[in-house]
């Protein structure tokens, strides 16, 4: 009698792993007839895996590259680089174009993760210009193609604040009105980086003593510090809870829009001590299984069209000049999303500092520990 | 005579089943996270290859820091299951009496708002606490405060938070309890000239006391490693241990302290419970 | 004597009405701090913005876009499938082990308690990531050698996982019932001939019914609303609520998830009225 029930236990469990069987999937043959922009129609496989940040592409372009190319885009999110590494280093998960930053991709370079490109496929390298391709973190570009671009400056209310000084000592010795109105990053690099631009140095200083000084301003500023939130940071501004938001460019922008949830005059600062410059880029993992479709696809994001009507959809900045003429004007004016050659001079890029984020993780929870709610 | 002896032997077997899938699919995992936790850091997060055994992580761990983020972490949590048993008992009794057809009807009641998801749930709470939420608008109205009060991002947000997501965890363990107390005895113990008080110190606590240790257990020890509410009731200013491990494994790529952390709370919190239950009075039972 | 036994009694009488509206009060009262957030979920669900912070107007747009909404719907079946699933097999799993704990002693014994209480403890995020490489280093090259089976991450993985962590809570919720456990009545059971499978549905599974389903409830509550362990042993899709929702957190949740989450509630309400309804028939 137990015996039949540990049986039935057993088999149950056995049951679920056995139902569990999956079908590779086989490249079927696209339709005889696919739009010119797909790319050999023969070799295109029947769904594509698309990992990315949230709500960072056009559903109607997805819809719009199904009708075309009749290739399905299945999208999964992460909400961090770092998922994203995690993900793909303990294996399993066959994405095909994953959208990592920066930093990331000198990573995952160094460590073979991701495949060269067949720049063949992806013709549209051509249209984007000197300014955002060959950067370090892919001197050559032969990994990625750059996707969209931003900083992490702050969102202030004009409403509030009608002139704001493009400072970041506005959040660091805010005037007293605005002390329990701030919110920064919740992130230890772009919120020590800014307190270290803030102080002279550079975001990837690894000196400790230099960290321990922005710790120590941190700290200060701690009690006018309304909440460390890079989720919902928009939406405390929006709803007038802070006034200042130490936020990234896309955020910014959508939460002056009333169209989308936002609130009219709220406007994008970029600090002149500095700021971080952030970019994201199109890549293959060599453990895709459709890897020709992801350079189709990624050719596809990259036309001008396709890729100026993202940029609208996500509100940052575009790396594709050829996209340009299909950004509203208003935008490309917009020195929040593109900023003027002298802004770009004091941005910094987040560079991987090796074994000494040990140390920038250390001063983080020293600094997490000390302000305690 | 010889079935029972038979069936005593053969007994213990109905075990089995959880024991294959626990040790299959918790306790090798586990093991993993033991060898990580032993290894060096690899550049790009996880561990270093080939292998290299390593304290360096344990040995961090002896420090006042992270030692007094872990206690902290305890109070909050030992303040949440205070809290969540104070109110939890009384509810889960008050279920029990009530007419027996009800009873099923009222504990789906208690754990149907936590279908919901969690998330929605939580901005809900937000919304509720915010400077110009409900709970303000009341306050005020009411005149008990002459300016909004601070009740986000801070510790008496996150403890609200963590006790709302936790209380069922109380209340059903304690609901098994005291469901099946007799009552009677409680009355047997009044005619006797006890006085309430008394009756139930004597009487129903000790024999409901199974299911307030379970309660103990399912509330304290998940909410010390709790990193969700924490991080969003307390606006990132409210550190506990399971932000900080839930960082090593994200921004700060260092899986090898992460699960070494892990584990250091893992063996504390299992030290804990185990103490706590030999030490209280159905222990034997339990143990 | 008789003088001051009426006045204790009187006095105890008070102080029991006192102490059952007491109890009544703090029930109710908790359960309307259960209610409130729900009750804001429920109202911002039919605003007519985008927006689940400000109230700009009423409108049952959100109802009508889930319908359309095919991968939320899905992904809410899913959820529901594997609640159910993990239920079903961590309460029988959880159940008997109790039993087993319970009374019985055997070798292991203590250690296999403390491998019990073990998943209670455990950091989402390490059972999550410690799973995915379990899957992927060894449970599926294992499988694929010995069955010649190919399995990938997924639901199957998914609620695997579930019942894994599900298992201990409704094994320490069903101890807690079996303490102070009358056997006696099970002993005259099978001194009258009953055999044990029989013992155990009329007589052992009634009284622990309470706490079996407890247990159940607590299970299938995790396993609908678990995120971290599920999002590392999914695999490449947002195949479950809590994941998809999840996802559109960073542009503030639409109003159609508070739609979908009134659509549940509402019909968990009518589980409890139908149950009620047939109770009153019995």
């Amino acid at each position: 009698m137990r015996g039949k029930l540990i049986l039935v236990g057993l088999i149950g469990g056995l049951a679920l792993a056995a139902c569990a069987t999956a079908a590779t999937q086989e490249p079927a043959a696209g339709p005889p007839v696919v739009g010119e922009r797909c790319g050999d129609g023969s070799r295109l496989t029947e769904q594509l895996y698309l990992y990315t940040w949230v709500e960072y592409i056009d559903p109607a372009i997805k819809e719009a590259f199904q009708a075309e190319c009749g290739v399905e885009v299945i999208e999964d999110n992460f909400d961090s680089n770092e998922t994203l590494l995690a993900k793909l280093q303990a294996g399993g998960a066959n994405y095909d174009v994953i959208v990592p930053s920066d930093y990331m991709v000198q990573i995952l370079i160094d460590e073979g993760m991701i495949e060269p490109l067949d720049f063949g496929v992806i013709s549209n390298i051509a249209g984007f210009g000197q300014k955002f391709t060959n950067q370090y973190f892919d001197p050559g570009q032969e990994y990625t193609v750059p996707y969209f671009f931003g900083t992490s400056g702050f969102a202030v209310d004009t409403n509030v604040i009608s002139d704001p000084l493009p400072s970041w000592s506005t959040v660091f010795e805010p005037a007293p009105e605005l002390c329990g109105k701030i919110s920064m990053l919740d992130d230890e690099r772009e919120t020590i980086g800014a307190a270290l631009m803030y102080l002279g140095y550079s975001i990837n200083d690894t000196d400790p003593a230099h960290l321990e000084e922005a710790k120590d301003l941190l700290v200060a500023q701690a009690e006018c510090v309304k909440a460390y939130d890079s989720q919902t940071n928009d939406d405390l501004i929006v709803q007038g809870e802070t006034v200042v938001g130490h936020m990234w460019t896309g955020d910014a922008i959508l939460a002056g829009l009333p169209d989308v949830g936002g609130r009219e005059g709220i406007a994008y600062v970029i600090p002149q001590e500095g700021c971080t410059i952030w970019q994201d880029n199109l890549a293959v993992p060599v453990t895709s299984q459709n890897k020709y479709t992801a350079m189709v696809f990624i050719n596809y994001l990259s036309y001008p069209e396709v890729a100026g009507q993202n940029a609208e959809f996500v509100g940052y900045g575009s790396p594709n000049e050829a996209a340009y003429e299909f950004i509203d004007p208003a935008i490309l004016a917009d020195p929040g999303v593109y900023p003027t050659e002298e802004a770009f001079a004091g941005l910094q890029w987040i560079e991987d500092v090796g074994d000494s984020i040990e140390l920038y993780d250390r001063i983080w929870t020293e600094f997490k520990a000390s302000i305690g709610g | 005579m010889s079935g029972r002896a038979e069936h005593r032997s053969r007994g213990p077997l109905i075990v089995v089943p959880a024991a294959i899938w626990l040790i299959l699919f918790f306790t090798l995992p586990l093991l993993i996270v033991v060898a990580i936790s032993f290894a060096e850091r690899g550049r790009a997060g996880g561990v270093r290859l080939p292998l290299v055994f390593t304290l360096e992580y344990y040995q961090r761990l002896v420090d006042p820091l992270y030692l007094g983020i872990f206690w902290s972490s305890v109070r909050i949590a030992l303040v949440v299951t205070l809290a969540c048993v104070l109110v939890g008992y009384p509810m889960a009794l008050f279920i029990s009496r009530v007419a027996p057809r009800r009873r099923n009807a009222m504990l789906l009641l208690v754990i149907i708002p936590f279908w919901t998801n969690f998330l929605v749930r939580t901005y809900a709470l937000k919304l509720l606490l915010s400077a110009e939420g409900v709970v303000n608008n009341l306050l005020l109205g009411a005149g008990l405060v002459e300016a909004p009060l601070d009740l986000l991002f801070n510790n008496f947000a996150v403890v609200l938070g963590l006790v709302y997501g936790y209380f069922p965890f109380a209340v059903l363990p304690m609901y098994a309890s005291i469901e099946k107390f007799d009552m009677t005895l409680v009355e047997a113990a009044t005619d006797l000239g006890a006085n309430l008080r008394r009756a139930f110190l004597r009487i129903m606590l000790p024999l409901t006391a199974p299911g307030i240790i379970a309660s103990v257990i399912l509330v304290f020890v998940p909410v010390v490693g709790a990193f969700i509410t924490p991080d969003i009731m307390g606006g990132g200013k409210v550190e506990m241990i399971g932000t900080l491990i839930n960082r090593q494994f994200g921004v700060a790529r260092n899986w090898p302290f992460g699960s070494a952390m892990s584990l250091a709370l893992m063996l504390m919190v299992v030290v804990g419970v185990i103490y706590y239950l030999r030490s209280s009075q159905e222990s034997e039972r339990l143990i | 004597m008789s003088a001051g036994t009426a006045v204790r009694i009187r006095r105890g009488s008070f102080s029991l009405r006192l102490g059952r509206a007491a109890l009544g009060a703090n029930a109710w009262l908790a359960l309307a701090f259960l209610y409130l957030p729900i009750l804001v979920l429920i109202f911002f669900s039919f605003n007519d913005s985008r927006s689940v912070a400000r109230w700009t107007g009423f409108s049952v747009e959100w109802y009508l876009r889930l319908l359309d909404n095919e991968p939320l719907l899905r992904a809410a079946r899913n959820s529901l499938l594997i609640a159910f699933v993990s239920t079903l097999a961590s309460t029988a799993m959880g159940t008997l082990t109790a039993l087993g704990m319970d009374r019985y002693r055997f070798r292991l014994r203590t250690s296999f308690d403390a491998i019990l209480y073990l998943p209670i403890v455990i950091p989402e995020i390490v059972l999550g990531i410690s799973l995915l490489l379990f899957f992927n280093l060894a449970f599926f090259p294992l499988l694929e050698a010995l069955l010649q089976v190919r399995l990938t991450l997924g639901l199957p993985t998914i609620t695997i996982a579930h019942i894994a962590f599900d298992i201990p809570f409704v094994y320490v919720i069903v101890r807690a019932r079996l303490v102070g456990f009358d056997r006696t009545l099970e002993q005259a059971a099978q001194d009258l001939g009953a055999n044990e499978w029989r013992t155990f549905w009329r007589i052992t599974f009634p009284l622990l019914l309470p706490g079996i389903l407890g247990g159940a409830l607590l299970a299938f509550t995790l396993s609908l609303d678990d995120f971290l362990v599920t999002a590392f042993t999914a695999g490449t899709a947002s195949p479950t609520m809590p994941l998809y929702i999840y996802s559109l957190v960073r542009r503030g949740v639409t109003p159609e998830i508070n739609a979908l989450s009134t659509v549940l509630l509402v019909a968990s309400m009518g589980l409890i009225v139908v149950s009620l309804v047939l109770q009153r028939r019995r």
